[in-house]
C-alpha cells in the first residue's frame, strides 16, 4: 500500500523559500510514515541540511542537466515516472507560483486529485487527508477529501508555522527518466524585481496604500512605516491601475491574497475585492479619515483621521518604540 | 493563427458568497454571473493576435444555460465563434479539463488561451491539467507573448514571487493569463449586435464520451470566521497614533 508523504518543491543556489520549510512540517505531522522530498537544478543537494533540520527522511536531488532550467512539461514527466517508485499516500507542493504551475500537469499525468492553495490538511481515516482550501478568494472556505490513490495537495505560504525537528536524511539515489520529447517548454531567463522588496505573500506584516494616498509620490510615507516595521508594501487595486505603484502590490481577489500577521490599509475604503484578498490577516488595522468606510468593519485596530497627519506619526512612534526595545 | 479561448462564467466579483444550508454549494439566487476576469485578458491577447497575424478565434465555455451569456459577450469582444458543453451537473476539475481537451482536439488549434485562475474556486488548473491531457507544453502566469511565426515558437513572460522568468516554448501550447498581459477592450454597439449572429456550436458533456471519475469530493463549505469587533480611535492623531502604538504592542504583541 503506498504510504508516506512526498514534497517536492523549487529552490534556488541551495535555498528554499519559507514556505517549503511549512510543508515539510506538515508532512511530518501528517504521520502517515516517512517523508521523502525531491528538489531540482544546480546545488540542489546543499538544501539537504535545511531538509534534515526540518524532519526529511530522504531526499531525491536531480541537480543534472536537463534539471537546471524549469520546464514545467519536462519536470512534470519526470516527476510522474517517479512517483510509483516512491509510491506516496501523499503529494506535497508549495502554493508558489511554481508549484502551481507544476502540480496541475503531475496530477493529471498520474490520474491524481488535487487541492490547491490548501490552509490546513488532517487526517480522518486509512491515511485519508481532508483539506481545508479558500475559494472565492476567501468568502467561504472548502473542506475537501481526495478520492485517487495519490492524494495531492498544494499548501498556501505563510499560514502554518515551521518547526524543526532534526533528523539526517537518507539521500535516495533515483535516476529520472527523461523523455525525448519532454523538455519543450524551458526558462531561458530570470529577472528578480527590485532587491530588498518583500514578497506580499510571505510577508508577516504589510502596510498597504488606496486612492485615499491621492498621490504616487506619497507612497514614500508608507515606505517610510514599511522601513522601521519591516514590512513589504502593496495596494489597492486602482493604485496599482494607475501605474502609481507596479502590478505586483496589487491585493484582493484579483490581485495577491494575503494573510500577514498585520495588515495595516491605509486610505483604502474596503471594497468588497479587496477585503476578499486581505481576509487571511491576523490584524488588520485600518487609517482611513471616513468614520463609514468598510474596512473598519473588519478592522482590529482603526483610526478615524487623516492619513497624511497619522502616518508621520506612526512612523516616528514606532521607531522610538523599537530604539527602547 | 487559430485561437482557441476557454472561457468560464463567475459569480461578479462583488457578490456577497451566501452558503447553502447543505453546505455543498452557495446560493446562486441573484448572483450577477459575468466572464472569470483572467479570463477576458485572455480574450484579449486572442484578439490582438489575430489584429497581427490573421486566423480565427474561437469561445469554448463549458456549464449550463447561463453560460451563453458569458459566450455572447466574448463574441461581442470580437470572437468569431463559439462552442458550449452543455452540463448542468457540477463537475469535478479533471472531468472539465477533459472535456475542454476533447473539445479542442476535435477543433483542432495552433494556441489554447485561458485565464491563470477563475475567481470561484480559485484552482488555477485547467490550463495545465488541458495541456498535460494534449501533451503540450504549457505557460501560466503570463503578463507578456511574442510570437514568432516563422520558427513556430513562443516567447512567454510570466510571473513569479519577486521575479519573473522568460519562458521559450515550440506551439502548439497552452497559455494562461494574468493581469497585465493587456487591457481588456469593451464590446462596442456594433459588435454587440453582431456577435447575435455568430455560430454557436452546442455539445452534451455525455456526448463527449468523458470516462473520467471525479477525484475531489466537497465534504463542506463554511463561512471564514468572524473578525473580532473592532477598536475604533478617534481622538486627536498624537493621542490616537500613541494608543495604536500601545495596542499593537501590549495586547497583540505583534510589533
Ligand atoms: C472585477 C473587479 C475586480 C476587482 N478586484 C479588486 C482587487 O483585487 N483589489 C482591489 O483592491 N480592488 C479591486 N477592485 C476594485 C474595488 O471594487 C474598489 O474600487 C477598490 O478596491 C477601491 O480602492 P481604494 O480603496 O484604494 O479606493 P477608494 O474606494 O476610492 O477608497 C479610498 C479611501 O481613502 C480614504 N481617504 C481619502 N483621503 C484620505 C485621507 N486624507 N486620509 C485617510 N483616508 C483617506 C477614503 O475615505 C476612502 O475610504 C475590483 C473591481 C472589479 C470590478
Amino acid at each position: 500500500m503506498s504510504q508516506g508523504v512526498f514534497v517536492i518543491f523549487d529552490q534556488n543556489q541551495g535555498q528554499v523559500r519559507h514556505v517549503v520549510l511549512e510543508v515539510l512540517t506538515m508532512a511530518r505531522q501528517l504521520e502517515l510514515g516517512s517523508v521523502t522530498t525531491l528538489t531540482f537544478g544546480a546545488n540542489a543537494s546543499q538544501t539537504l541540511k535545511v531538509l534534515g533540520e526540518y524532519g526529511a527522511d530522504q531526499a531525491i536531488f536531480w541537480d543534472q542537466e536537463p534539471f537546471t532550467r524549469y520546464s514545467s512539461d519536462g519536470f512534470a514527466d519526470a516527476i510522474a515516472h517517479v512517483v510509483p517508485h516512491v509510491n506516496p499516500a501523499v503529494i506535497l507542493f508549495p502554493a508558489s507560483a511554481w508549484g502551481k504551475d507544476l502540480s496541475p500537469r503531475v496530477a493529471d499525468l498520474i490520474g491524481a486529485g488535487l487541492a490547491t492553495d490548501c490552509l490546513s490538511l488532517r487526517v480522518s481515516t486509512d491515511n485519508r487527508v481532508t483539506a481545508v482550501r479558500p475559494i472565492y478568494a476567501g468568502k467561504a472556505l472548502a473542506e475537501v477529501a481526495i478520492e485517487t490513490p495519490v492524494q495531492m495537495f498544494s499548501i498556501r505560504p505563510n499560514i502554518h508555522k515551521a518547526i524543526p525537528d532534526p533528523k539526517t536524511p537518507t539521500v535516495l539515489d533515483l535516476a529520472p527518466v527523461v523523455s525525448p520529447d519532454s523538455f519543450q517548454s524551458v526558462v531561458t531567463e530570470r529577472k528578480e524585481a527590485q532587491t530588498g522588496v518583500q514578497e506580499l505573500t510571505e510577508a508577516d506584516i504589510i502596510v498597504s496604500g488606496g486612492r485615499g494616498m491621492k498621490a504616487p509620490e506619497n507612497f514614500k510615507l508608507l515606505d517610510e512605516l514599511a522601513t522601521v516595521l519591516g514590512a513589504a508594501v502593496g495596494s489597492s487595486r486602482p493604485v496599482a491601475d494607475e501605474g502609481w505603484v507596479p502590478h505586483s502590490y496589487h491585493i484582493g481577489q484579483t490581485g495577491k491574497v494575503v494573510s500577514p500577521t498585520v495588515y495595516f490599509a491605509v486610505g483604502i475604503s474596503g471594497a468588497i475585492q479587496h477585503l476578499a484578498g486581505i481576509s487571511g490577516s491576523k490584524y488588520i488595522v485600518a487609517i482611513n479619515n471616513d468614520a463609514e468606510a468598510p474596512i473598519f468593519k473588519v478592522a482590529n485596530y482603526g483610526i478615524v483621521g487623516d492619513l497624511f497627519q497619522v502616518l508621520p506619526l506612526l512612523t516616528e512612534e514606532i521607531r522610538a518604540l523599537k530604539a527602547n526595545n | 493563427m487559430k485561437v482557441l479561448v476557454m472561457v468560464k462564467q463567475v459569480p461578479d466579483t462583488a457578490t456577497n458568497i451566501q452558503i447553502r444550508s447543505d453546505g455543498q454549494g452557495i446560493i446562486e439566487d441573484g448572483i450577477k454571473w459575468v466572464i472569470n476576469p483572467y479570463d477576458e485578458f485572455a480574450i484579449e491577447e486572442a484578439l490582438r493576435i489575430r489584429e497581427k497575424l490573421g486566423g480565427e478565434i474561437v469561445v469554448i465555455a463549458l456549464g449550463p444555460k447561463r453560460v451563453d451569456e458569458a459566450i455572447r459577450q466574448a463574441l461581442a469582444m470580437g470572437a468569431d465563434r463559439a462552442v458550449v458543453v452543455e452540463s448542468s451537473e457540477t463537475l469535478d476539475l479533471a472531468q472539465v479539463a477533459h472535456a475542454l481537451a476533447r473539445v479542442a482536439q476535435n477543433e483542432g488549434f495552433d494556441l489554447i488561451l485561458t485565464g491563470k485562475q477563475a475567481v470561484d474556486d480559485d484552482s488555477a488548473q485547467i490550463g495545465p491539467m488541458v495541456a498535460a491531457r494534449l501533451s503540450l507544453p504549457q505557460v501560466s502566469i503570463v503578463i507578456h507573448l511574442d510570437i514568432d511565426v516563422e520558427h513556430k515558437r513562443l516567447r512567454a513572460e510570466r510571473e513569479l514571487e519577486g521575479a519573473t522568468e522568460i519562458v521559450e516554448l515550440p506551439y502548439p501550447a497552452v497559455l494562461t493569463a494574468q493581469r497585465g498581459l493587456n487591457e481588456p477592450r469593451y464590446p462596442t454597439l456594433p459588435n454587440i449586435m453582431k456577435a447575435k449572429k455568430k455560430e454557436v456550436k452546442r455539445v452534451s458533456f455525455e456526448s463527449l464520451g468523458i470516462d473520467t471519475l471525479p477525484r475531489i469530493r466537497l465534504i463542506q463549505l463554511t463561512p471564514p470566521s468572524e473578525r473580532p469587533e473592532p477598536t475604533i480611535l478617534t481622538a486627536d492623531p498624537v493621542e490616537t497614533v500613541k494608543t495604536l502604538v500601545e495596542l499593537l504592542h501590549e495586547q497583540a504583541k505583534v510589533i
